[in-house]
């Protein structure tokens, strides 16, 4: 996506996929609008999420392209 | 049950591994291992490099939890996974995982799960350098069909 980190301050808990419609992308795309052509995983505290997840104020969230596995 | 999970960009040493592991694991009368090595071939295109990622940390644990699995499966006394990372070429080693049992058949059959688990739920990405530049790799539909065929 072009991006390695990004802060973000939340005033209250959201799920990943409401999340993605917050995060803007360096060309003006929401995370959201960006990985409907593209599949994106999700991981919340390292671990493996769907977009229904819940995401704390203080949460680690990590958005990647599908894993190949070792 | 000893155990080590291990994710590095430096080669390792089989002999190193297996002397560890025996040393580790009590009297095992079984030790077996898998040790895989990066190919110069994949979909019918010639590989000059492979580049890997992981996730820090989240990685880690899922190998873990790989070994957990089997641990509650088989009665082991030692369990090794050692992952490349970084820049590597055709021929050089990526993988390894050795497993210390009491009998072979434990041995034989641990090794053979934590590896085809890690094909499937360890997080990695692969890049191949191509004839024409390079290529991210995708999970192959046959890896999870194994991890699957373990859960039958």
């Amino acid at each position: 996506m072009g991006q390695s980190e990004i802060e973000l301050v939340l005033d209250r808990a959201i799920t990943v996929g409401e999340l993605k419609t917050r995060i803007k992308l360096p060309n003006g795309a929401t995370l959201n609008e960006a990985s409907q052509d593209q599949p994106l995983m999700a991981a919340v505290n390292q671990e493996m999420v769907d977009d229904f997840a819940i995401v704390a104020v203080d949460a680690e969230v990590a958005f990647f392209p599908p894993v190949t596995g070792g | 049950m000893y155990r080590s999970v291990l994710i590095q960009t430096e080669d390792f040493s089989l002999d190193a591994a297996l002397a560890e592991l025996k040393a580790q694991s009590g009297l095992a009368g079984g030790l077996c291992f898998f040790t895989g090595a990066v190919r110069d071939s994949n979909l019918d295109q010639a590989v000059g490099g492979l580049y890997l990622e992981h996730y820090p940390g989240m990685t880690e644990r899922q190998l873990d939890r790989i070994l957990d699995a089997a641990a509650q499966r088989w009665q082991l006394q030692g369990a090794i996974v050692v992952h490349r990372i970084g820049q590597l070429m055709p021929g050089d080693n990526i993988v390894l995982v050795a497993v210390a049992a009491s009998h072979r058949g434990e041995a034989f059959e641990a090794c053979e799960m934590i590896m085809d688990y890690l094909k499937t739920d360890a997080t990695f990405w692969k890049k191949e350098s191509i004839a024409d530049g390079h290529r991210w790799i995708e999970a192959r539909s046959s890896d999870k069909a194994k991890t699957t065929a373990w859960d039958a």
